[in-house]
């Protein structure tokens, strides 16, 4: 079997992880997926960005994700959920993280992919590092972030 | 009672390092992190109290009344950033 979760610094092929998922359970009837990229505009759109950098913690990511893997099959009527998240460098325009669910009908892996990303951006330890022509700089962590994670009555307390 | 210190990001930047092993005489995680605080730079810059730091104890998200042992890892880190 597949594993949940991936941290890795090589790109994924989102193709080959759906087709996977679909595979594995003959009792699915809906894929939702979320493929996260590099912007080239930092926030605001205010200059270029060059490049990111994602650092993460070893051991505590992994665990992080797989608990709330686990906190979105408590909620929603799901089969299964993987994660692939990218660290290391990338550039503009490449993918940096994907979230995938499947369950009988859409409305059930519709909300708990966006649960996933939710919880994702707001708990799981992950830092970007902009580089723009002016440098680097680390990416701040945005209140909207803790507000989307507040509709699914988890207090966030990240940014 | 020991215990392992890992820093992340900015933090880590700071402190010049990302890992160090201290003896501590605090009971939560908010007693070491005042303790780190007063031992002036670089800790009293990366851990001072006007930065917004996270905290995690033996790899999961805590807060500051989260109580310490003997041999566990604390990290000290910003509000994460992924996706």
């Amino acid at each position: 079997m597949a594993p949940r979760v991936s941290i890795q610094a090589a790109d994924f092929d989102v193709g080959q992880e759906l087709a996977r998922l679909r595979a594995a359970d003959h009792r699915v009837g809906a894929v939702c997926s979320f493929v996260g990229t590099v912007r080239a505009a930092g926030e605001g759109g205010a200059d270029e960005v060059l490049g990111m950098e994602l650092e993460h913690y070893p051991g505590m990511t992994e665990k992080a994700i797989e608990a709330m893997i686990h906190e979105a099959h408590r909620r929603f009527e799901i089969f299964a959920a993987r994660v692939v998240h990218r660290v290391g460098p990338l550039a503009p325009g490449e993918q940096i993280v994907l979230v995938a669910v499947t369950s009988s009908h859409r409305g059930q892996s519709f909300q708990a992919c966006e649960f996933l990303m939710d919880y994702l951006k707001t708990q799981a330890p992950f830092w970007k590092k902009e580089r723009t022509p002016a440098g680097e700089r680390w990416v701040d962590a945005r209140s909207s972030d803790d507000e989307a994670l507040a509709r699914w009555g988890i207090q966030a307390r990240n940014g | 009672m020991k215990v392992s210190l890992r820093y992340f990001a900015s933090v880590r930047e700071a402190m010049g390092r990302g890992l160090e092993e201290r003896q501590t005489g605090a009971s939560t995680l908010a007693g070491l992190r005042d303790e780190l605080q007063s031992l002036g730079e670089p800790y009293a810059q990366a851990l001072g109290a006007g930065k917004a730091v996270r905290m995690a104890l033996d790899q999961v998200m805590a807060e500051g009344d989260a109580p310490l042992r003997d041999g566990c890892e604390v990290a000290f880190f910003p509000p994460v950033t992924g996706g």
